[in-house]
């Protein structure tokens, strides 16, 4: 039984960008599920773990911890030698480029990329009535991010420098759903440099055994 | 030579200011007219390419990210000032947690009330009522969480003071001072308690002071 635990569904985006994480870190780890369409995330046992009643839930030993990108950061520095050990940075100006990489995925990328991953790929599924404004206004704001990357990605391999890191690890989840769940693919493929980022993360080993995860955990 | 920083007027400058002062790190500032649309100016954002404040010079290294600088100079001066991430790696991984907390859901609906309520007169744009009352829910249900977890901790991350706090001062000032919702903090106990120990910080005080909020 692994010390490591990560409770939620493997195919929630916060969850799976632990997930990742651990498989890159090489680090043990089990999957508890958590039932949301039965609103087990809304019980008090559950709302003991994470007041907010998000997933996921990680547990190291004594320590319980949630936000995905804390528990990445966490994870990295707790496993420092192990797996990818440049995951988080070798020194503190890569770590800082990291962060700074890392905290543009959940303060730029992550809102309109979300909102759209959820108008797009979940609302139909949970037969929920599509907002047009909401996707157009997201769309728009998600244009202009990935023109900045376009930008970037013209300057360096991955986003905080020449190395595959956290930071670009941190885009998978939303990414994924949006380039595979919905037609909305050419916002990343019509951009060269985006388009090439985007192939050579998304094909990582790590990325792959979350999407195994996703077929086959419980 | 100092680190510069850009946009001292607003919120998330003040977190960096914040944090150095606490470090003991000397610093200068440059403003940044958000007003006038400097941000949006091509010399602005071969800084930062996202057109917002705050950005960071230290010599030849720029950095941007309010939350991400804080994070590399709490680590780089860790032997100097006021130690904000906790003392262990697990004590740091809670910091780490409510720092993200902070970031995605303290801050967002404080952002959207200051800039409904705050920034739409001065700009001549019509305030979106319903986002002020969805922001108002939203605080409040963030703070009941907060009350919680305040009546068993002193501060976030524990019994020691953190990154995690000072990360809420720059918006939970607008949020106590400026918003007209400093009802939402005095009518929780514990929070009230935690906001007036973190904001009467000398560190704090200085930056309200030195560097006054535009609005």
């Amino acid at each position: 039984m692994a010390a490591v635990k990560v409770y939620g569904p493997t195919l929630s985006t916060a969850v799976s960008r632990v997930l990742a994480c651990l498989i890159e870190k090489d680090v043990q780890f089990e999957v508890i599920p958590v039932d949301m369409s039965k609103g087990e995330h809304k019980r008090p046992e559950f709302l003991s773990l994470q007041p907010f009643g998000q997933v996921p839930v990680f547990q190291d030993g004594n320590i319980s911890l949630f936000e995905s990108r804390a528990i990445c950061r966490y994870v990295c520095e707790k496993y420092a030698e192990r797996g990818n050990k440049g995951l988080y940075g070798t020194d503190p100006l890569a770590k800082a480029s990291i962060d700074q990489w890392v905290e543009a995925e959940g303060q730029s990328f992550n809102p309109p990329s979300s909102a759209l991953v959820f108008q797009l790929a979940f609302a139909p599924r949970m037969k929920l009535k599509q907002d047009q404004g909401v996707i157009r206004q997201n769309e728009e704001k998600l244009a202009k991010v990935l023109d900045v990357y376009e930008k970037r990605l013209s300057q360096t391999r991955f986003l905080a420098g020449d190395d595959f890191s956290l930071a670009d690890l941190s885009h998978l989840p939303n990414a994924h759903y949006l380039v595979t769940g919905t037609d909305r693919a050419p916002l990343f493929t019509q951009r060269d440099n985006v388009s090439r980022w985007w192939n050579d993360i998304s094909t990582r080993q790590s990325w792959n055994e979350v999407l195994h995860l996703h077929k086959t955990a419980y | 030579m100092v680190v510069k920083v850009y946009g001292p007027a607003y919120g998330c400058p003040k977190r960096v200011l914040v944090c150095l002062i606490e470090k003991q790190i000397e610093f200068e500032t440059v403003d940044v007219d958000l007003i006038k649309g400097e941000h949006k100016e091509p010399d602005f954002l071969k800084l930062q390419p996202f057109g917002v404040v705050p950005v960071i010079q230290d010599g030849d290294y720029t950095l941007y990210e309010s939350r991400a600088i804080i994070r590399y100079y709490a680590e780089k001066y860790r032997e100097q000032g006021t130690e904000l991430l906790g003392k262990t790696i697990e004590e740091r991984g809670v910091v780490e947690q409510w720092l993200e907390v902070e970031a995605h859901n303290f801050q967002p609906p404080i952002y959207n009330l200051v800039m409904n309520v705050l920034f739409a007169p001065i700009q001549g744009v019509p305030s979106d009522t319903k986002a002020v009352q969805e922001s108002d829910e939203k605080i409040a249900k963030v703070l009941d969480i907060y009350e919680e977890r305040l009546s068993k901790a002193k501060y976030l991350a524990g019994d020691f003071f953190s990154l995690a706090d000072l990360s809420h001062l720059p918006f939970g000032h607008y949020l106590v001072n400026q918003t007209g919702r400093g009802n939402l903090v005095r009518e929780r106990k514990h929070v009230s308690a935690w906001w007036d120990n973190i904001s009467n910080r000398p560190s704090w005080k200085k930056v309200v002071h030195e560097y006054k909020y535009i609005v």
